[in-house]
């Protein structure tokens, strides 16, 4: 009886407010909209880091034929260069850091950049024989790419030692001031949000004047009063996650996973299955949110 | 049922209190008049009781239970002890008669099977049988204030506040209303009036407890209007 009682005065409101409640489910869906995206850009950055952190992390690129590079005055690698920096790669000296090396010659570069670029106007644009030799390190640890440039340095042969993962750092820094971006408008909207549900439960409240302060007089108990108030906006609050975590899902499973993951070889995207995981902590966000600043607002506008 | 101790109640510092020294007992079951000019503190006592306000000083207990450091949470119980009338009846106009009443039960937890046998009998108490499916605005005055006392006893409270309840009503069914008031008195409830009505106080002729400027004039056992003699 009493939980049907609430949920009359809770659909009551949201009927006589409807433009209100409409605006409350709007601005929570854009705000949470923005949040929902800037979780996913730092799954993406983990899920990327995973991956590429797993895989070859230094490139030790050989002397092509017509290299201006100091080291590779002599002309293109020697097989006995080739040996002796293999040789170097694989001691004493370096045995720590090593983790382990593989030799990628002009068929497999040219294999893989081909796969790479497949289906773009860059396939087959290279010929096998311009393809660079390459030796592949993977790291103990990733961070200490320095102390393989700095060994070859002067090595003959080695025409230059490139950090995979830097390359993939500027790629992350562009994705986290995507995420600082979108988290400063979320949180912007968020406050909108905030101070939108509290004018929405302000008017509500005053509309309904006349039966809370029967309610008052008879005897009902503060959370009886309140609680038609605070769901309202909590509901519409949630309706609005709802919406962002579709808008979401929607943008993924069309954008990302359907468009974006077809471009982007080798690596897995967000997927559907993702938004899936941050849709429920959405709807978390939006009605502590909501529930909230309806109680705080309450508190101050409904005296006992 | 009702003890005011020396209640002292200001709005503000500076300006003379609305209530000084106050005190007083109404004994279970009794009828007790609050008369005085506008301004002397009789919608003050009445909020007092109501505890819609907090005494500046001094002690008040309502239904045996010390009101004044009384716990938020528990004013809601207190008023459920209470019933209230006003002036302006405060009905909802977008209920008729019976959901009116109906209303003071849903929202203090009643199950719908009590509130289908309460809410009859108290209609029939008021004299508003029949007239369950009427809206306020097709009702006169003095039918309204029926079912605003409907709804301020259908609880069956130990007091009855009635804060010019004849206010807006003509003599007669000023007269009619007091009949609907005694009636609950004479069933128990406690029954504090505060009025301008002197018509009516004389012919009561019960307990008048005169008010002006915030002091007691008077309190006289089967007294009579005469404010300000």
């Amino acid at each position: 009886m009493k939980s049907s009682f609430i949920l009359s005065e809770v659909f009551g409101g949201l009927k006589r407010n409807f433009s209100m409640v409409l605006s409350v489910v709007l601005v929570t869906f854009v705000s949470l909209l923005f949040v929902g995206s800037a979780i996913l850009l730092q799954m993406q950055i983990g899920g990327m880091k995973d991956y590429w952190y797993d895989r070859v992390q230094v490139a030790v690129f050989l002397c092509p034929p017509d290299s201006e590079a100091p080291t590779c005055a002599e002309g293109e690698v020697t097989e006995e260069q080739k040996e002796s920096i293999r040789a170097d790669l694989e001691g004493q000296d370096l045995a720590a850091y090593v983790d382990e090396v593989h030799f990628e010659d002009k068929e497999m570069a040219h294999r893989l950049f081909n796969e790479q670029f497949a289906g773009t106007s860059l396939e087959g644009s290279v010929p096998q024989d311009q393809m660079q030799e390459s030796f592949r390190v993977k790291l103990v640890d990733a961070e200490q790419y320095e102390i393989i440039n700095e060994y070859f340095s002067a090595t003959a042969g080695v025409e230059e030692v490139v950090d995979q993962n830097k390359l993939l750092d500027q790629l992350f820094a562009i994705m986290n001031v995507a995420t600082a971006i979108a988290v400063a408008i979320a949180a912007i909207m968020l406050l909108c949000a905030v101070l939108l549900i509290a004018t929405t439960i302000r008017l509500s409240a005053f509309s309904r004047r006349r039966e809370t302060g029967i309610m008052r007089l008879v005897g009902a108990s503060n959370a009886f009063i309140q609680l038609p108030f605070v769901l309202e906006g909590v509901i519409a609050a949630a309706l609005g996650a709802a919406l962002a975590g579709a808008v979401l899902a929607l943008v993924v499973h069309f954008g990302v996973a359907g468009w974006l993951q077809a471009q982007a070889a080798g690596f897995e995207l967000v997927s559907v299955g993702d938004v899936l995981i941050v849709t429920p902590l959405l709807i978390g966000i939006g009605i502590i949110m909501a529930g909230v600043s309806s109680v705080i607002t309450l508190r101050r506008y409904m005296k006992v | 049922m009702i003890t005011f101790e020396s209640v002292t109640k200001s709005y503000d510092s500076k300006a003379e209190p609305a209530l000084d020294d106050v005190s007083f007992t109404a004994e279970a079951g009794e009828f007790v008049f609050l008369v005085g000019p506008s301004g002397s503190g009789k919608s003050t006592v009445i909020r007092l009781v109501l505890r819609e306000e907090i005494p500046t000083s001094g002690r008040i207990r309502v239904a045996g239970k010390s009101i004044v450091k009384m716990p938020t949470w528990k004013v809601p119980y207190l008023r459920r002890s209470i019933g209230t009338v006003f002036q302006d009846f405060r009905l909802l106009p977008n209920k008729n008669v019976f959901d009116n009443v109906a209303f003071a039960l849903h929202v203090i937890g009643k199950s719908s099977a009590s509130i289908s046998t309460l809410v009859p009998d108290v209609l029939e108490t008021v004299g508003l049988e029949g007239k369950q499916k009427r809206y306020p605005h097709e009702l006169s005055g003095g039918e309204q204030q029926r079912v605003a006392i409907a709804r301020a006893v259908v609880n069956k409270p130990g007091i009855l506040l009635a804060d010019e309840p004849t206010g807006n009503l003509d003599p007669a069914t000023s007269q009619d209303i007091m009949d609907v008031i005694d009636r609950i008195n004479r069933n128990g409830t406690t029954v504090l009036m505060a009025t301008h009505d002197g018509e009516i106080v004389n012919r009561m002729n019960r307990r008048v407890i005169e008010l002006a400027d915030g002091v007691i004039m008077r309190d006289e056992e089967r007294g009579s209007y005469q404010v300000g003699a």
